[in-house]
């Protein structure tokens, strides 16, 4: 239990890189609505963050990473941060606490995709607080605090199962309760600033960095793998998005970037456990099949508006999975399929199958009940005239 | 000749537009403004305070047409651009003196 001064250093660097990331989704979001709803984007990441910050205080770092109960969550003995200490192992318990408070945050973040252009402020944040709490907490202590998955040797280096499927999926089922904007399919809705989207994009593949390296939780060799296999990933997902869209048209440079985020999302499971060639195929495959996904959901025109469940929900489930193929076990310990081990790739899709359904299930239900008693939706007239000024009473271009 | 000043919803640009190429008229200047009609803009109840919008993003195309081709323009933006409630937006009809190219400065009548 001695602290390691590099290790802290590094750890609150890595921490003010993830909640940069909470931003960096607003902006990458906000440039993609249209214009009368950018402030409400932007504002939305800002109120996770905010959210998800005091939540976690209180009791969500007790419920994800107290001492276990049934393998389901943790205790409450740590609400308060009752005991969460100066001391620890390498770093301070206390910086563990907040490097994970920025992941929980930026998960919540990124599920406003589906909610785009139409949630009512209020019911955002009862929403929210009820997510975090009884999706990410849950998930995040089945995984990293000592619950059931960590138990039976499921592996999610970085958050591919706990912030990806979760926040991907749980923002597919919350499309589907609140339902399609006015006018979704009926006329275009094309993005207002692309260069916003662009600049998010940017902050979100510089603050993964602080993300998958510091998952590491010491400034180590791993830490620097991940970091190469997190450019590496985001790299070929870019180019491979690039190439697929190249096909059917021009290759736009939200394509560019949302293969970008594909790869990113799918190296954070593996992060720790591949090396540079394995991420470019992950990256590469990711940047594919997100893609493929995209156009399957505008095909069936489901209004799971931004893209969080085709690029972090798809690219989630395939990184967790790809975990287990391309694991190689001079980095972190295992052996994937391509080492002649299949054991881990089962796993893996358990794993996978498990996080879908529970994030998909809970997070149906709490967006129903939130819907029942308070209304997921802003009414018509609100927005018609965009929540920037029913919301929040600003508009960002007068 | 007769110049048309059709005002109506931004999310109609593509629909008036495309409406109005099928029938053959293709020349026409769009721009992005903002306005209020008779009803002072939108109100919007928020728990009981009221909130009023009353300047609201609207489309403006300005084209230039024949005389016989008014009632099918006028027709056509609205087919187009109805969406029945408050708020469809307004059509003018000016007349036009003279047209000329910039490029020949060649008088054209229609």
């Amino acid at each position: 239990m001695v602290l390691d001064s590099g290790d802290t250093a590094f750890i609150i660097i890595c921490t003010a890189l993830v909640l940069l990331m909470a931003p960096g989704v607003g902006l990458f979001y906000g440039g993609l609505v249209r214009r009368k709803n950018l402030i409400s984007m932007f504002a939305l990441s800002f109120a996770a963050l905010a959210i998800v910050s005091v939540q976690w205080i209180l009791f969500g770092y007790s419920l994800a990473f107290g001492p276990d109960i049934g393998g389901l969550i943790g205790s409450l003995e740590y609400a308060g941060l009752q005991g969460v200490g100066l001391s620890g192992d390498g770093i301070p318990d206390l910086l563990f606490m907040v490097f994970q408070m920025m992941f929980a945050a930026v998960t919540l973040a990124i599920i406003t995709s589906a909610v785009a252009e139409r949630i009512k402020l209020s019911s955002f944040i009862v929403f929210g607080l009820l997510w975090t709490t009884l999706v990410y907490d849950p998930l995040a202590h089945w995984v990293w605090g000592g619950g059931w998955m960590a138990g039976s040797g499921i592996l999610d280096f970085a958050g591919g199962i706990v912030v990806h499927i979760s926040a991907g999926w749980g923002a597919l089922a919350l499309a589907l309760v609140i339902g399609k904007r006015a006018g979704f399919g009926q006329y275009s809705m094309e993005p207002h600033n692309i260069p916003l989207t662009l600049l998010g994009g940017a902050l979100l593949w510089f603050g993964w960095f602080g993300f998958n390296a510091g998952s590491a939780l010491a400034a180590n060799g791993l830490a620097v793998n991940a970091l190469i296999v997190t450019n590496t990933a985001a790299a070929a997902g870019t180019l491979a998005w690039m190439a697929a869209s190249w096909i059917n048209g021009k290759p736009s440079s939200i394509g560019m970037i949302s293969g970008s985020i594909a790869g990113l999302g799918a190296v954070t499971p593996a992060a720790g456990f591949i090396d540079p060639i394995g991420a470019l195929i992950i990256g590469a495959v990711s940047g594919i099949i997100c893609y493929y996904a995209l156009l399957w959901r505008l095909n069936r025109s489901l209004d799971e508006s931004l893209d969080a469940w085709a690029i972090h929900g798809v690219g989630g489930v395939w990184g967790t999975v790809a975990l287990g193929i391309f694991a190689l076990s001079g980095i972190g310990g295992i052996t994937g399929l391509i080492g002649g081990s299949s054991a881990q790739l089962a796993l893996q899709a358990v794993g996978a199958v498990a996080a879908v359904a529970y994030a998909f299930a809970v997070t149906f239900m709490i967006a129903k009940a939130v819907d029942l008693t308070m209304g997921l939706r802003v009414t018509e007239d609100e927005e018609y005239v965009g929540l920037d000024i029913s919301q929040h009473g600003e508009s960002i271009y007068v | 000749m007769k110049k048309i000043e059709a005002i109506f919803r931004p999310e109609k640009r593509d629909k008036v537009k495309t409406a109005l190429a099928e029938n053959g008229f293709f020349a026409m200047t769009v721009s992005d403004v903002r306005g209020r009609g008779a009803q002072k803009g939108i109100q919007l109840q928020y728990r009981g305070k009221r909130m009023k919008v009353d300047l609201i993003p609207k489309i403006k195309i300005e084209m230039v047409i024949r005389d016989d081709d008014v009632p099918k323009v006028i027709g056509t933006i609205r087919a187009a651009a109805r969406t029945g409630k408050y708020g469809d937006g307004r059509k003018f009809v000016l007349p036009v003196d003279q047209s000329a190219m910039v490029r020949t400065d060649e008088f054209v009548s229609d």
